[in-house]
């Protein structure tokens, strides 16, 4: 049986990317940001996960204003990185378990998430960074070391869903993985925030006391954390922190008892609060991957 | 009975909600065309043409050449389309908020290493309505 063992939060900030790409993480803007990541990339090597289930938004890269899924998972064979204007990142190719991501498909449907089947897709850095930051700098020739199963969550055009229908959702997307019968380590990713705000005259908003109790939340009050309205996101992490809804999908596909193993928050990557978490389920703890 | 918007009292931000995503539509669409670098260099022989390709208003058309940044926010474009009219003109992220909020480049990424801005004083309009802020 597949099942989901791990979690991990992490903010998916494209400069992180660019500074990956153009190798200049060692310089001082830029250490503090990546040191928090290294423990992670061992922590990631030791799970050894067949599949990573990664939930991230596009940046109207992929999808234009013609059609907005509010939950679209992807099925295709493999994700290309996009050119979002300034040329695709020179990352590999991320290649699906697409037997996997059409049965998850099916099972969400049937458990009343009517999720958009995405059957051609790329990917922006709202998928990349993420896998680069938790798998290390690779090139264009190189392969990921899992296979992933990406869902695209809308939180561009207002409303993004509700922060209690993703944490339901991920206890749906656990169902699945769960009633898929290949013996599979997935671990599931939230990607997006932490505060910021990227556009008119209030960009630059951070507020590092409201992440570290969203924080701190995920593991001691993760139902209380996933009915928290979106007007306080919009106001108190600026309208583009709205992106932190993405992570209840992660932490309703965890056991209710977790354990935080690592975190890292930094100000600032860009525009935007650089947060981290990595969750595990606490009756998975220790045992052979 | 209308939709409550309980967002409209957040200073210096727009939500991009069904309505502005309505207004801007045309504006949007071809902000995010310039993501194929064919578009960007149809768009860069001759800007006035390729912008007859899109039914947005004159007062929209006319921001997208003035590059009035925060005036195309107004009139219904979204951060994440216009980033890519910017990413054209070679403007990333960060140096898009320093024009933004008028700041200038120096000034907002010194802010940003000292922390971002703070929420104090900068939830509600009616704090900036008091500190005479717009």
């Amino acid at each position: 049986m597949a099942r989901i063992t791990a979690g991990v939060g992490c903010s998916h900030v494209p400069a992180i990317g660019v500074a990956m790409d153009q190798g200049i993480t060692e310089q001082p803007y830029w250490e503090p940001v990546f040191e928090g990541f290294e423990k992670s990339r061992e922590w990631m090597k030791e799970q050894k996960a067949d599949v990573v289930f990664l939930v991230y938004n596009d940046h109207c890269t992929v999808f234009d204003a013609s059609c907005i899924p509010t939950f679209a998972l992807g099925c295709a064979p493999e994700f290309a990185p996009a050119d979002e204007g300034w040329g695709p990142r020179p990352v590999p190719v991320v290649k699906n378990h697409q037997v996997l991501a059409s049965h998850i498909a099916q099972s969400l449907i049937l458990d009343e998430f009517d999720i958009t089947i995405m059957n051609e897709m790329e990917v922006d850095h709202g998928l990349t960074v993420p896998m680069s930051v938790m798998f290390g700098d690779k090139t264009v020739d190189d392969e990921w070391p899992c296979l992933v199963v990406p869902l695209c969550v809308n939180v561009v055009q207002y409303p993004a869903p509700t922060g209690n229908r993703c944490y339901n959702l991920g206890k749906a997307i656990r169902r699945a993985v769960e009633s898929f019968d290949e013996d599979l380590n997935v671990v599931i990713f939230g990607t997006g925030g932490m505060s910021h705000q990227l556009q008119y005259k209030r960009a630059g908003l951070i507020n590092k006391e409201w992440d570290t109790k969203f924080l701190d939340r995920l593991t001691s009050d993760p139902v209380g954390l996933s009915q928290t309205p979106h007007v306080e996101y919009l106001r108190e992490a600026g309208s583009e922190g709205v992106e932190m809804v993405m992570w209840h999908v992660m932490r309703g596909a965890l056991d209710d008892d977790v354990e935080e193993v690592h975190r890292h928050y930094h100000v600032p990557a860009s525009n935007t609060a650089v947060g981290h978490i990595i969750l595990e389920n606490v009756k998975d703890q220790g045992k052979a991957k | 009975m209308p939709l409550k918007k309980d967002y409209e009292d957040i200073p210096g931000t727009f939500i991009f909600d069904a309505d502005k995503g309505r207004e801007g539509y045309q504006l949007n669409q071809f902000c995010i065309s310039l993501r194929l670098q064919k578009n960007r260099d149809t768009f860069g022989e001759n800007e006035e043409a390729y912008l007859d390709n899109y039914k947005m208003t004159a007062e929209q058309r006319q921001a997208v050449l003035d590059r009035d940044w925060n005036r195309l926010l107004e009139l219904g474009g979204n951060i994440y389309y216009t980033s890519k009219l910017a990413a054209y003109d070679g403007i990333n992220f960060q140096q898009l908020a320093g024009l933004m909020t008028g700041m200038g480049n120096d000034a907002y990424r010194a802010m940003m290493v000292a922390g971002g801005r703070s929420p104090e004083g900068n939830r509600y309009q009616s704090e900036w309505d008091e500190k005479g802020d717009e």
